[in-house]
């Protein structure tokens, strides 16, 4: 059957693309916004009003006095701290979680996952669970970062969900063969569930990486910050914190604030970036991730 | 797996059977249960050792004399809640975020869906995909870094709207911008991924409706009309009553690293009046009945609606 597109059809086709394409540009140009404000040349930026459709000048002044301060460094070392600790420890316990819950005929099993549940709607609020965290000492500590959010409900359902998926004759005969429930979760299920582990490992590494309200009511000590809380001193609490009056020093004194407007571009492009190139390749994860988590409704 | 010992048992020494059962499970499960004691320990500790300490609500809490030493003081802390000034300060100002929410940010990712799934251009819709899945990952302080550095006097949006003929102000000091600004930055940056689920509930419709459908000479518009919108129906109602359980809670990170004093009016909501008053003047026991009351609507919000939906639509979460 031969279709011809009617004028109506034509008109709705060329203003759903236009419609897309617009959505496209607002979502994208922000970020070419900042990315051509960090390399250009600081008093051409300053002066320069409305749309930049290209950098002024390429400059890479501003990553330099960024990557010269040490408690940037610093900070990134203790957000890598976090990432990697947080999302091995998240892993861990949301893989002895699943194994756990995906088991037949085991008696409690019911109770701990109404215990895990009941966590997603009903929690003991802010101010009790800051008190449980410094309680136990944890307080100017990096552990303050990783231990509370050790695992999440939700993740813990998504691996059951997948580790239900594979075929208990696999794990029947494994165990008639003598192995224990170690070696079926780590020899059997996880090497069957890789790329539902690495979604979860993306979710949690991610989250790591972004998190800094936890930083900012368990840590005091400047030289434990991660990254994501001197970030907001420098881009949101105040444009004369310490850390980029530092970093301008030497921009001869009329620069300074010039030379302040690249440093915060250029922090936000560097605090951003290992996320944005990581990204095309783990985009499928991330989509994969959230149509398994969809389907347990 | 138990039925065999049972009968012997029950009859007379029920107690007797349970621990049996228990003990058998257990002599049989040891190691399962090994397994998973640091996933219970941790939810004891960090999820109901907080809900214990709710206590701290009901009662005159001090650190040095910990929960059980502080004295109780009933309602105190609830009613000094409900007589203050910032009780309709903040339960209005969450119930519009949420409810400007609820009539923008909710059906845009659903439009999204529906607009993307019309274009036949697969390249095109990879592209427009892509970019608009970005923003998520982007942390809440960068987000809030760039709006701040774009609503400032001199930046980017107050460049255009001058250019356009109007008058230049600083946005984020203006009580008149803060909700849309944090609505349409929400949009902004959730939109795409948001529209994930979507797609996912769409691309499971069958394709035969639409072939029947396109034989009946129905236009695109009724198609998605009639055939799409009825297929993921299901998801939206899901989404609805998660989203109408979670009405109390606002994102209140992006919120206290937004608002400032000027704006307070209009950005304080239940979490950050908490956050403020919990834990940066320290009023604990104040912060924690603020936090249970908060958390108590919340799962009444969620269970009305859950019920209201069963009854309507047959949907449920439970």
């Amino acid at each position: 059957m031969i279709m011809k597109k009617s004028i109506q059809e034509i008109i709705f086709d060329l203003s759903n693309h236009l419609i897309l394409l617009f959505w496209a540009i607002i979502t994208i140009y922000p970020l070419l916004y900042v990315l051509f404000s960090s390399v250009s040349d600081a008093g051409r930026l300053m002066s320069h009003r409305g749309l930049l459709l290209y950098p002024l000048g390429i400059k890479f002044e501003a990553y330099k006095r960024v990557f010269e301060n040490p408690m940037i460094l610093r900070g990134y070392m203790n957000t890598f701290i976090v990432v990697f600790g947080g999302t091995a420890l998240n892993l861990m316990m949301t893989c002895l979680a699943a194994y756990f819950l995906s088991r037949k005929n085991v008696l409690w099993k019911n109770t701990v996952m109404v215990m895990i549940v009941i966590t997603m709607y009903f929690g003991g609020g802010l101010i009790p669970s800051y008190l449980v965290v410094t309680g136990l000492g944890m307080r100017n500590s990096l552990l303050a970062l990783i231990i509370p959010g050790a695992v999440s409900a939700y993740n813990i359902i998504v691996m059951r969900t997948s580790f239900q998926t594979i075929p208990a004759s696999l794990e029947e005969s494994a165990f008639l063969d003598g192995a224990s429930d170690f070696s079926i979760l780590f020899r059997i299920i996880l090497p069957l569930s890789k790329s539902m582990l690495a979604v979860v490992a993306l979710w949690y590494a991610v989250d790591h990486w972004n998190a800094w309200f936890s930083a900012a009511i368990y840590l005091t000590k400047r030289e434990l910050y991660p990254i994501q809380l001197i970030l907001r001193e420098i881009l949101i609490q105040n444009a004369d914190s310490q850390e980029i009056y530092k970093m301008t020093i030497g921009a001869g004194e009329q620069d300074e604030a010039q030379v302040a407007e690249t440093i915060k571009y250029a922090m936000i492009i560097i605090a951003t970036v290992p996320i944005l190139c990581a990204y095309p390749y783990l985009q499928k994860y991330f989509v994969k991730g959230v149509m398994i988590g969809s389907l347990k409704g | 797996m138990s039925r065999e010992i049972l009968p012997e048992i029950v009859p007379e020494k029920p107690l007797l059977a349970i621990f049996h059962r228990i003990s058998k499970d257990f002599k049989k499960n040891w190691f399962v249960y090994l397994m998973v004691l640091p996933v219970v320990t941790y939810y004891l500790i960090f999820y109901y050792v907080p809900m214990y300490g709710i206590q701290i609500g009901f009662k005159d809490f001090n650190i040095a004399k910990g929960y059980s030493g502080s004295p109780w003081v009933g309602l105190k802390y609830f009613k000094m809640f409900f007589d203050s000034f910032y009780l309709w300060r903040v339960l209005r100002n969450t119930v519009l975020i949420n409810l400007y929410e609820l009539i923008f940010s909710f059906p845009a990712p659903i439009l999204f869906a529906l607009l993307l799934n019309e274009v036949k251009n697969r390249r095109f819709k990879k592209y427009v995909q892509t970019i608009s899945y970005l923003p998520h990952f982007i942390s809440t302080v960068v987000i809030c870094g760039i709006i701040t550095n774009f609503c400032v006097s001199d930046g980017l949006i107050n460049d255009i709207i001058s250019l356009l003929g109007g008058e230049r102000n600083s946005l984020l000091q203006n009580v008149k911008y803060f909700r849309t600004i944090f609505i349409a930055s929400g949009i902004w940056q959730g939109l795409g991924f948001s529209s994930i689920i979507y797609f996912a509930a769409i691309s499971a419709v069958d394709q035969e409706l639409y072939q029947s459908a396109i034989i009946d000479g129905a236009s695109r518009f009724r198609q998605v009309w009639h055939i799409t919108l009825p297929s993921i129906k299901p998801t939206i109602i899901i989404l609805l009553i998660l989203n109408i359980g979670g009405f109390l809670n606002v994102g209140f990170q992006k919120i206290i690293l937004l608002y400032n004093p000027a704006t307070y009016e209009v950005a304080d909501v239940i979490s950050s009046h908490v956050y403020t008053y919990g834990l940066q003047k320290l009023n604990w026991s104040y912060g924690a009945a603020v936090g249970l009351f908060n958390s108590v609507a919340n799962l009444i919000l969620l269970i009305a609606a859950n019920r209201v939906s069963k009854k309507v639509s047959e949907i449920s979460l439970w």
